[in-house]
């Protein structure tokens, strides 16, 4: 341990430490711009500088290790005069247009110049003008506002792996730019603007839609994908203005996608909200006692009944959903997969990500099978990079995988190749095996009926033999998917589902459906998309920011949605509606309140009571089975990462990123 | 002095020459290979050689792609030194210090006989003279100063007249004699040796 005086206050801190951090530890708050947790220091803006003994000028103390017998003075004259000196020299090229400037209010630039500025200038010259940038549809530029601090060319390099920004030119002429104008391809472009301590980079989608202390915020968890990535809804009134990340350490650390962040304008577009009933093959608007009705009288000679649960759909409206159709329907024919969709059965261990997302770093060597990473998983594409920084990992992939931001070994497409490395026949099992900590990423593009199975005992035998059956690891595409499964909603026989009489769909919109003429469909969800224009009843329902809900993620995470908005005019939260529509029936479900619903399920699924914590799995009872060797190409299916579901399908800025940013990743077809 | 102006017109394709695909070779071994990118600096210039002084996009692409590096990469370092020049420069190309040295023995005039007789702009070719010129930072002989470089050459002790005649000489294709053009050698004082005398 070092010891060391800071403003003299005796402090431990471990071996290299830099002083800005030891700093942090005894509660020193030291002003900073470029230095930023989560990125290598680069110590060029000089704003951290403290006077440390021995030493007649003042150091930069994100860049200086802290040492044995350190004496730190944070507040002394000699530091308040350099750190004015440093602020007068940033502001010398920065306009002062904090009054039309969208990082106004939430400006490190603005407080700490408040706070540690001399408060006025001696510069008489021109300011400096700087062309400004195209840097895609999400991040708008004002490059003079820029005060060179590199975080986001360091980001762009050491994070999101797309080597596309730089800083052009010297001195007083620096400018970060893009070559050739072009959009940032990285699926977490966004996070610069966050990363931006100035108004240079700031979102494009949000321009001058509202000042931070207008807005409420709340903090919730993410639906775009598996991932349960945590976020902070910022929302005005009824809209959700913007979703900024929230920092979980576990999970998302602090970054977002974009689809995370820039989807929330799908929420304001397209909604239904009012209940509709098809009268002569056209929908119209009615009240609820009216579709009640008419659901009632619709379903009454019907004999089979199935519902489809979307890929938005929190575990309470699953459970409630799951008990309406015993209760009511009598039937269990419900499932949540819209697609063809392998489940080995119900336990954890086989359908959730066994590895800890924040143990993903700690493998060297990860084998993907079907999956897609960046765009099915975006956080977990940045895991898998992080492994390969502070772990050397290889990665090796069966099925052609488009580029992941990172170098991919490719095996081969086909399956069999699982086969050859569970019983040692090619080259690739010696490297396999001689890996410490192996990982088997399985992607859904592989978890068909065929050989779903297939591949997830090859996997696990080839695991066992390696010794770390925790490295089995099944990459879901969908929010509710983990969620579903646990409360077992699922139903292998569900061949017919899509033909029964009464077709109920919870929010499902990926599914094609082929209306049979005698069939009645409910739908019930948030937005007019294909699904619902097909429906002989539309009821409107809660998006994921207008209702408390828990999301299972894919490691087996419940956590906590909470409610930054509500339904907009007539719809209601999901439950509500499910609940009075068995009271139509005479039927009604026993719960009459959210926490009431909550207890019963938690009775039954305990799993789901330990908010934010993992699963614990038992790998000694795992069993694997024998099967038989199957051959086959795989290929991975189409992921439009723009609009992989209803609520990005809506939103224009999804529309405009698909246009401008999906076709640079595509490989061409020749 | 202003960014780097980086040429409009750009060839579409760069390809470096047999020799100088030698030259690459021997170079790429003085570093591992997972360091390679260090040859930058001296693939750009090898590049700049061969191109009539200066580089074109088409060359920073190629040297990002035999380094295996980002273009970005490429393109900062390019625009970072002054040494490289992105768009075409005359075949007598003169760059004039006016770090501070020079500047007190009155580099001004020399910058106002580029502007007179080279072009009122730097970095724009005179065709008629076939050159251009701009001004740099310190290129390391103040004791010469005021001085400037032309292609390879130190031109030291100038005047106003001086510099005037080593412009116009530019038209018959010549150039005078580099180094010091008031006579004097190297560094030496320019009344007579004070010091090593062997008669004093």
């Amino acid at each position: 341990m070092v010891k060391l005086k800071i403003d003299n206050k005796n402090i431990e801190v471990e071996p290299g430490t830099t002083i800005l951090q030891a700093c942090e530890i005894a509660g020193k708050e030291i002003p900073r711009f470029c230095y930023h947790e989560k990125l290598s220091i680069a110590g060029n803006c000089r704003m951290c500088l403290v006077e440390v003994s021995g030493s007649n000028k003042p150091v930069a103390s994100c860049a200086m290790p802290a040492v044995d017998g350190q004496e730190i003075k944070t507040n002394s004259e000699m530091v308040k005069k350099a750190r004015e000196g440093v602020m007068e020299f940033l502001l010398v090229n920065h306009p002062l247009d904090c009054p039309i400037c969208d990082q106004g209010g939430e400006c490190d630039l603005q407080d700490q110049a408040f706070n540690y500025g001399g408060g006025k200038s001696r510069y008489e010259l021109n300011k400096r003008s700087v062309k400004e940038k195209n840097m895609g549809p999400l991040i708008k530029t004002h490059m003079n506002r820029c005060i060179h601090c590199t975080r986001c060319i360091r980001f762009a390099e050491e994070i999101a792996g797309v080597e596309e920004l730089g800083a052009i030119n010297r001195g007083e002429n620096m400018e970060i730019s893009t070559y050739l104008e072009k959009s940032v391809t990285s699926e977490f472009s966004a996070n610069l603007i966050d990363l931006c301590p100035v108004g240079a980079l700031t979102s494009k989608p949000y321009a001058f839609e509202a000042r931070p202390w207008e807005l409420k915020k709340t903090e919730s968890v993410d639906v775009m994908d598996a991932i349960g990535s945590n976020i902070r809804i910022d929302s005005k009134g009824w809209e959700v203005k913007r979703i900024l990340p929230k920092i979980n350490e576990d999970i998302n650390e602090e970054w977002i996608s974009d689809k995370t962040r820039f989807s929330c304008d799908g929420l304001l577009n397209n909604r239904i909200d009012s209940p509709y009933i098809k009268i002569n093959g056209k929908l119209t608007a009615t009240s609820w006692g009216n579709a009640f009705e008419f659901i009632k009288s619709n379903v009454v000679n019907k004999k089979s009944f199935s519902g489809l649960i979307g890929q938005l759909v929190d575990v309470e409206t699953t459970f409630a959903f799951k008990e309406f159709f015993k209760k009511v329907f009598n039937s269990n024919l419900i499932d949540f997969r819209q697609k063809n969709l392998f489940l080995k059965n119900s336990s954890l261990f086989h359908n959730i990500f066994n590895t800890p997302l924040n143990d993903i770093h700690n493998s060297d060597l990860i084998l993907l099978i079907g999956a897609n990473p960046r765009h099915e998983a975006s956080i977990l594409n940045l895991k898998i990079r992080k492994a390969i920084k502070v772990n050397q990992a290889k990665v090796f992939s069966i099925g052609n995988i488009p580029d992941q931001t990172y170098e991919v070994h490719h095996l081969g497409d086909n399956i069999e190749i699982l086969n050859d490395i569970d019983s040692n026949n090619i080259d690739f099992s010696k490297v396999f095996y001689a890996a410490k900590k192996p990982i088997i990423i399985i992607g859904e593009s592989v978890l068909n009926f065929k050989i779903g199975n297939f591949v997830i005992e090859k996997s696990k035998s080839i695991l066992s033999k390696a010794n770390n059956l925790s490295g089995f690891n099944i990459l879901h595409q969908n929010a509710s998917s983990v969620g579903s499964i646990i409360l077992e909603s699922y139903n292998n026989n569900f061949t017919n589902l899509l033909l029964s009489d009464v077709l109920f769909l919870l929010n499902a919109d990926e599914v094609k459906i082929d209306k049979q003429s005698n069939q009645f469909i409910i739908y019930q969800g948030t937005h007019g998309g294909e699904n619902a224009s097909l429906a002989d009843v539309v009821l409107p329902g809660a998006a994921f920011t207008e209702k408390e809900g828990i999301f299972v993620n894919l490691e087996g995470r419940p956590q906590l949605a909470n409610k930054a908005s509500y339904p907009p005019g007539n719809a209601k939260e999901d439950w509500k509606i499910i609940k009075a529509l068995s009271d139509i029936f005479n039927k009604p479900l026993n719960f009459n309140s959210l926490e009431e619903l909550r207890e019963q399920m938690f009775d039954k699924y305990p799993i789901l009571k330990d908010l934010d914590c993992l699963p614990t799995i038992n790998y000694k009872d795992i069993k694997i089975e024998e099967v038989d060797k199957i051959e086959q190409n795989i290929k991975l299916q189409d992921f439009r990462y723009y609009k992989s579901n209803i609520i990005a399908r809506q939103s224009n800025t999804m529309h405009e990123c698909e246009k401008k940013i999906f076709k640079i990743n595509q490989p061409s077809k020749n | 002095m202003s960014g780097k102006k980086i040429a409009k017109e750009q060839p579409d394709q760069f390809e470096f020459s047999l020799d100088n695909k030698k030259i690459i070779e021997k170079l790429l071994l003085k570093y591992p290979e997972d360091r390679k990118k260090s040859a930058v600096m001296p693939l750009l210039y090898l590049a700049q050689r061969q191109n009539n002084n200066w580089i074109p996009l088409a060359a920073l692409r190629l040297i990002s792609n035999i380094l295996n590096m980002p273009y970005i990469k490429v393109y900062e370092v390019a625009t970072f030194y002054t040494m490289y020049n992105l768009s075409p420069v005359g075949k007598y190309f003169v760059q004039v210090c006016t770090t501070t040295p020079c500047m007190i023995k009155g580099s001004g005039k020399i910058v106002d006989m580029c502007k007179k007789h080279i072009s009122s702009k730097q970095g724009e070719l005179n065709k008629e003279l076939n050159s251009s010129w701009t001004e740099v930072e310190c290129l390391g002989a103040c004791v010469n100063a005021p001085m400037m470089q032309i292609n390879d050459q130190y031109y030291e002790d100038l005047n106003e007249s001086i510099a005037e005649k080593i412009f116009l000489s530019f038209k018959n294709n010549q150039l005078p004699k580099f180094g010091s053009q008031i006579g004097r050698v190297s560094s030496e004082p320019t009344n007579n040796r004070k010091t090593l005398n062997r008669n004093a």
